[in-house]
């Protein structure tokens, strides 16, 4: 391929993809899903400071919260939890061994007390070892009680998504895997303001719910974020912009990738994208997309999780089930490839902007 | 030159001596070829460095060579050994016990051959570990949480989980308070303070840890004890229960009941160390053997561990209890395939715990043998009337397939409820 020799001619950094969130453009401008005055005092946070936040609020208003997981202590290494330790003692912010499926149990065992935890898995790439503790524990922890007991203070944090150079092991996205589990609720932000009001909503709702956080924007998205206690109802979407021609579909990182295809395919070709952030997947809104298909006929979907079985899969199924006769053209997934992530070929592998926008462009003249 | 290994037993002088056990790891009786250096732990004070380290010239590899010794309080006839101590209960708590256990015993047998005639779908009998549940259970208090495996009825029962409730579960109707979900035997009670059952094997242990973090930190002053078997012991869970209860100084009771087999797995096959005890030590934990036959002494250990969890510097504690597992897995397993039935006679016959608690009883003048039988036909007629009258219970309403999966029912469950609904009244049998 052309390409082996273009790479070859990069100098040896080149290959990591760098995003700026200063060139690109906004995707705060639309928060119509929080229930906060525009007057509202903000302050200048990222992604990871409106997390810190979010977490402060919740251990400040409900002293059964506890934060635990590896490193959280001196403020983790995304540092989302600085300064907590200091502010709400080492009994309620702490390390725990380096190991993920104690992590899970003990935020299982926790929350069946009375307790509300907020659990931190270090990398997502990592959670499998705590897999049947989340799925055959925690999910079916209140089911299979009877309702006596439940796990209703979960909640489960971890960093998951590209992020230019982490490969196999750094970049997955493994939220499908949790989707397919009843009992469990799947929350995805894409914003600072997003995260912080969606995280207080999965840490107050009586279920467990497995938060995954897009660590690109950690530092480089950037807002006036509210600064009181406000939150985000889970398993509402939100439409980002509105739009007449195509319903483009994401959510995490990818909406701003997903931003870039629908400003190309207005800019190149006129056409009209309506752009919704899904925020929850387990459960998602499946009546905004199916009203947002049935006005545009058209669907997109991209994540950056591979193709096969991706949560594009479910979305696609659910909305030609639900609107068959309104769809103009076949649904089009942009997802990533069926491959481990690599590290070289990240820029190949994942679901970018042109791609994106080859596949609106292929809806629209279908 | 050889060190030996001073493990300091956490110990009131009611309870043992601790020189009688100290005298076992002696160098006299150790090997040359075993390194130990000495430690003693205590909840007093986490030191800074765990170990004294000391430098050698001559590389040792160690390897444990002596077992660790196992408490017992009476022998095999039921009499109190010299240097143990009697918990000394009052009549009616010891006669409240020994019925319990006869009562555990003959429900199994009821149940097992009901499960053969089909009425029920699965059982599992406690057969000789009747001790682990009484013993344990007597020597806490309803506020401590109880995680248990799948063999612990009696603990359970022994906080006043009926036989009607048992039967509710196991015939899955409208009472069983886990609404017909689980298998038999997966039981829970919020009332009683056990956390539900379930399948996967020791799941419990770091769960157990997080309950009792909790009730550390809210400072109810209880603790939690988890049940679990020797082979539930290999699992990862396992290490990260021990490793996070010692950690986050959780107050957690670990009680494993090592009874030999785990479905055809003896333990030889299990594990090659000294057994479930030698890696408590290793994880910092204050950890005892006790003879699980022997009910006096499973409560005393589970009595002073208890003191240890909630004591001002909390510490989680490991329980060895050995035992031995006289009936099959089961119903879905025929151990004779793979064990033989005169190892399974001698446990029976020879370390039989509910014999050794009538024996100690009737040395007090509290039982006579012509008691059993009578009180064995009550229990009898009680488990056959509860059954019966369960069996004729109505099974869940059909809603509680779809409720507590969360909350509420969310959206695209109450859409597969209402198509559920609609097939069946096309086809209604």
């Amino acid at each position: 391929m052309n390409t082996r020799l273009r790479l070859s001619t990069l100098s040896p950094l080149q290959h990591i993809i760098k995003r700026s969130y200063a060139t690109t453009p906004t995707i705060t401008t639309t928060n119509n899903n929080i229930n906060i005055s525009p007057d509202a005092p903000t302050k200048k946070m990222n992604l990871f400071t409106a997390i810190n936040n979010a977490m402060d609020i919740a251990l400040e208003t409900d002293p059964k919260a506890v934060i635990f997981g590896e490193d959280v202590g001196f403020g983790g290494v995304f540092r989302c939890t600085t300064g907590l330790r200091d502010k709400h003692g080492a009994n309620r912010v702490f390390n725990t061994p380096l190991c993920e499926q104690g992590i899970a149990g003990l935020a299982v065992g926790y929350t069946a007390a009375g307790g509300t935890a907020i659990a931190e898995i270090q990398f997502a790439d990592y959670i499998f070892p705590a897999f049947d503790q989340i799925v055959n524990e925690a999910a079916k922890y209140r089911y299979r009680s009877g309702n006596q007991f439940a796990c209703a203070g979960l909640t489960i944090r971890a960093p998951y998504g590209a992020v230019g150079h982490g490969a196999h092991y750094h970049s997955q996205s493994p939220e499908n895997y949790f989707v397919h589990t009843p009992g469990l609720k799947v929350v995805i932000p894409s914003t600072p303001i997003q995260a912080k009001g969606l995280l207080l909503a999965s840490i107050r709702d009586p279920n467990p719910v497995i938060f995954f956080e897009p660590k690109w924007l950690y530092r480089s998205a950037v807002e006036e974020v509210p600064i009181d206690d406000y939150m985000i109802p889970l398993g509402k979407a939100r439409i980002v912009r509105e739009g007449s021609d195509v319903t483009v579909v994401g959510y995490g990182a990818q909406m701003l990738v997903l931003e870039n295809a629908c400003n190309l395919a207005e800019q190149k070709l006129g056409i009209s994208c309506e752009l919704i952030d899904l925020c929850s997947l387990l459960p998602w809104d499946v009546e905004a997309v199916e009203a947002s298909v049935r006005k545009t006929g058209r669907l997109v979907i991209s994540h950056e999780a591979q193709k096969t079985s991706g949560f594009a899969s479910e979305i696609a199924t659910t909305i030609q089930e639900r609107c068959f006769l309104s769809l103009q053209a076949p649904i089009q997934r942009v997802c990533g490839l069926d491959t481990p992530f690599p590290l070289i070929f990240e820029k190949f592998y994942v679901p970018d902007h042109l791609k994106n926008f080859e596949a609106i462009k292929q809806v629209v003249h279908y | 030159m050889h060190r030996y290994i001073s493990v300091r037993v956490l110990s009131s002088s009611t309870l043992s001596r601790p020189s009688s056990i100290l005298s076992s790891l002696r160098p006299s009786s150790c090997s040359p070829s075993s390194f130990l250096c000495k430690r003693s732990y205590t909840t007093n004070t986490p030191p800074k460095v765990d170990l004294q380290e000391e430098y050698v010239a001559t590389p040792i590899f160690a390897k444990q060579e002596v077992a660790m010794p196992t408490y017992r309080v009476m022998s095999s006839d039921g009499k109190i050994l010299p240097g143990a101590v009697d918990p000394n209960l009052d009549r009616e708590e010891v006669e409240k016990i020994y019925k319990m256990m006869v009562t555990v015993n003959t429900m199994d047998n009821i149940m097992y051959d009901v499960q053969r005639q089909g009425r029920v779908s699965f059982y599992m009998t406690s057969f000789g570990e009747e001790a682990t549940h009484l013993g344990s259970a007597a020597a806490l208090k309803m506020d401590d949480i109880m995680f248990g495996q799948y063999r612990e009825v009696g603990a359970l029962m022994y906080r006043g989980f009926s036989i009607d409730d048992i039967m509710n579960q196991c015939t899955s109707n409208q009472y069983d308070y886990g609404k017909g979900r689980q298998m038999p035997v997966h039981y829970g009670s919020k009332k009683h303070n056990f956390q539900t059952i379930s399948s996967p094997l020791a799941t419990q242990l770091p769960q157990a840890v997080g309950a009792a973090y909790y009730q550390k930190i809210m400072k109810l002053n209880a603790c939690t004890i988890v049940y679990f078997g020797e082979g539930a012991a290999s699992e990862g869970d396992f290490h990260a229960g021990l490793n996070f209860a010692a950690t986050l100084e959780a107050p957690t009771i670990f009680f494993c009941r090592n009874n030999k087999w785990a479905i055809s797995t003896p333990s030889h096959e299990q594990y090659r160390g000294d057994g479930i005890a030698a890696r408590g030590v290793a994880y910092g934990i204050p950890t005892i053997r006790v003879d699980g036959n022997d009910i006096w002494a499973v409560y005393n250990a589970t009595k002073k561990a208890r003191e240890i969890a909630t004591s001002e510097k909390p510490s989680p504690v490991l329980i060895e209890a050995m035992t031995y597992r006289v009936g099959h897995h089961s119903t879905s397993d025929d151990s004779t395939r793979y064990r033989p039935t005169d190892e399974v006679e001698h446990w029976r016959a020879n370390h039989n715990p509910i014999s050794r608690l009538r024996l100690y009883m009737e040395d007090k003048g509290w039982w006579k043998p012509e008691m059993d039988a009578p009180l064995i036909a009550e229990v009898r007629q009680h488990v056959r009337s509860a059954l019966k009258t369960a069996e004729a219970q109505l099974k869940p309403a059909l809603v509680h397939l779809f409720t507590d999966v969360y909350d509420t029912i969310p959206q695209h469950l109450e859409q597969q409820k209402a198509e559920l609904e609609i097939h069946l009244k096309k086809y209604p049998n």
